[in-house]
């Protein structure tokens, strides 16, 4: 490589600025050629349609059990809290990240649920069991005490298997876990004492 | 164009052969030489420069048994765990070829890590070998992207959860994230549009990059010369026939060489997939055994072994570790803006820089930092070469205590990749948090430890003992 300068007087500056010109135009052209390639990746149309409500049929479920229904591909938790369980919501108020529900409200809980019970009827909480963390569905741990990855003065609630965070029995999380969230309370209503519908409410 | 070569009439029909082949094709027999019998490497290395050698060896395993595999495979979320169970059961040798590939899987990263210390133990990044530490990085970052789809394939519980967790780490990015997760699923959760492009990238668009990169990776480390054990330029000392004196060529001596470590490679190989293919749950967790279930998670939830380290370093971001960064960040500005000699406007930028970033942590949620860190810890590793300031390569020449620092990153690692299999407890929790801390600050504060001490005397020829 010999050091010598650049001849300006070489350089034939007007087609130099049709090479940079085309060159963009030609830039610009794949640009908008990757369009339809990048739009491929958006969830097709079908995708978009699928997600009805579901109704669920709630007469058979006792106090203190849990069922899962599928919305949208989601799990959706429908649970008859027991009169402990919702006494115990009260007492954990002072550990729990938001426990009046006031982050996202518009996403995460709707009107009617903004209560510290998260639901229309207090016995019954209808929640999306996905963790606000990554995704993972948290497991049930109704029984209160001390037990593995809890701690000692656990009152019984959720505890996601992938990274630790710990929901309160209305799906609220506890303070200082890789969770920033409480659990989705998706959009539902009651269509007769026993029928529930999730996916829609009175609202829309 | 190099001149037409004739060639005596009475020479043998095998070099009449040659000499036609290479009157029409001259630049392969030019690459032969370039990448084989004249490529001069130092004759001093040892064990640890088997593993490159060892990786393409994998490469080409994983190549061969995954085109296999896809003849039967079933790219379908209403298939695809049947059609691995197929593959296993009623396909001839078919679960010889599965667990090829997925003991290969493990096996690539066990000689990738080990290849990658390799390069630390030796100073391989340093100049003028950057642009090879530069694509061997961007190798590994393609590994870990093949892999992670690939282990979405045979559709287990632990493909589709860790499938969700993985692809929730994007939707952590503050305002682009839910879009950017939607984008790479193409559904509101992971299911049969994700299975399929992930199909796609695993089979063809990714081994592509990787072909591109490993062939960067090797014509890079071509033209600047393998580094050795010592640390040392061999080119710098050449002979009269202007071949370095401490150079062997490739060709025979380091094929034959490499041969019987891939003896003993296969040997090990071969016993895993007879004897544990699984390996007791690290290749193959128990969870994957069970098809995919949208509606519940597996009690204990991990990540493939390979990837552990960097689930700890994710796991430890909590709130009170964003608090530790923070006070990480605030002392990292002090100490710039008292220690360092710099013009104002300087010092003003990083005061500025370090108000911004500690902005961001208090606004942004801890679970975005776990991604940042996840990430930063791969993407640390390209800076290397730009992060030691050691006046030697070698650890051979080092201050004796950068042994036991070594030491203590390796142990640190495998504490990391042990807690990241683990479930979640917070005494774990708490070694992470230090470990992560542990792992960053070997890598930041290296332009200021790799200084400190007093380096050996270094040789100017290799240390070299005929057997």
């Amino acid at each position: 490589m010999s050091e010598t300068l650049v001849d300006s007087q070489q350089i034939d500056s007007s087609k130099r600025t049709w090479l940079i010109a085309s060159s963009c135009a030609g830039a610009v052209g794949v640009g908008a050629a990757a369009i339809p390639f990048v739009s491929t990746f958006q969830p097709s149309e079908r995708a978009k349609a699928a997600g009805a409500a579901v109704e669920v049929d709630i007469g058979g479920l006792k106090p203190g059990e849990k069922m899962t229904v599928e919305w949208r591909g989601k799990p959706v938790w429908v649970i008859r809290r027991t009169p402990e369980q919702l006494a115990s919501l009260g007492k954990i108020t002072g550990q729990l990240a938001d426990p009046t529900s006031q982050r996202k409200p518009s996403e995460l809980t709707p009107e009617y649920a903004r209560n510290e019970a998260r639901s229309i009827k207090p016995e019954f909480f209808i929640a999306v069991g996905i963790c606000t963390h990554l995704g993972c569905s948290p497991s049930d741990k109704f029984q209160p005490g001390p037990q593995a990855s809890l701690p000692d003065d656990w009152q019984g609630g959720f505890l996601c298997p992938c990274h630790g965070s710990t929901f309160d029995f209305a799906g609220r999380v506890f303070k200082n876990k890789p969770a920033p969230d409480n659990l989705e309370v998706p959009p539902h209503m009651y269509l007769s004492d026993s029928k529930l519908l999730i996916g829609e409410d009175k609202k829309a | 164009m190099a001149d037409f070569k004739e060639i005596s009439p009475n020479a043998s029909a095998g070099a009449k052969l040659t000499n036609w082949f290479e009157n029409r094709l001259p630049t392969a027999f030019d690459m032969y030489k370039v990448h084989m019998s004249e490529y001069y490497a130092p004759k001093n290395f040892n064990f640890w420069y088997i593993f490159g050698s060892l990786a393409m060896l994998v490469l080409v395993i994983q190549i061969v048994t995954g085109i296999f595999l896809v003849m039967h495979y079933k790219p379908d979320a209403a298939l695809a765990f049947g059609s691995v169970e197929y593959i296993m059961r009623d396909v001839p040798w078919g679960w010889l070829i599965r667990y090829m590939h997925s003991t290969g899987a493990s096996a690539f990263f066990v000689v990738v890590y080990l290849h990658m210390f390799r390069g630390l133990l030796y100073g391989s990044y340093r100049k003028p070998r950057e642009l090879v530490w530069l694509f061997g990085c961007a190798i590994f970052l393609c590994l870990m992207a093949e892999a992670f789809m690939g282990y979405l394939l045979p559709w287990g519980q632990m493909s589709y959860w860790g499938a969700q967790v993985i692809v929730n780490l994007f939707a952590a990015v503050p305002f682009v994230g839910p879009d950017l997760a939607l984008l790479i699923r193409g559904d509101y959760v992971v299911g049969d549009a994700t299975l399929n492009r992930f199909f796609s990238f695993h089979v063809i668009a990714v081994p592509l990059v990787l072909l591109g990169l490993v062939v960067a990776h090797l014509m890079a480390l071509h033209d600047v010369g393998s580094n050795n054990p010592d640390g040392i330029e061999i080119k710098a000392t050449k002979g009269p026939n202007g071949i370095p004196l401490d150079g062997i060529p490739f060709h025979p001596y380091y094929t034959v060489h490499d041969i019987f470590a891939v003896c003993m490679f296969l040997m090990v190989f071969s016993a895993v997939i007879f004897f544990a293919p699984e390996f007791g749950g690290y290749f193959l967790e128990y969870n994957n055994f069970i098809p995919a279930d949208p509606l519940q998670t597996p009690l204990h939830i991990a990540p493939v072994w390979y990837f552990t380290p960097f689930y700890s370093m994710l796991r430890a971001i909590t709130g009170e570790m964003v608090l530790v960064l923070i006070a990480c960040v605030v002392g990292g500005a002090v100490l710039g803006v008292t220690k360092f000699k710099m013009p104002t406007l300087f010092k003003g930028v990083i005061v500025a820089a370090a108000a911004v970033v500690i902005a961001m942590m208090l606004s942004i949620d801890a679970k975005f930092w776990g991604v940042v860190a996840m990430g930063g810890a791969v993407v640390i590793l390209f800076f290397l070469p730009w992060l030691d300031y050691s006046p030697v390569k070698s650890i051979r020449y080092r201050p004796d205590w950068h042994k036991y620092l070594y030491g203590v990153f390796v142990i640190n690692f495998v504490i990391l990749a042990y807690l990241g299999t683990q479930p979640p407890s917070a005494i774990g929790e708490r070694v992470s948090q230090v470990g992560t801390l542990f792992y960053f600050g070997f890598f930041l504060l290296m332009p200021w430890w790799s200084r400190l001490g007093e380096a050996k005397p270094v040789p100017t020829r290799v240390n070299f003992v005929a057997h």
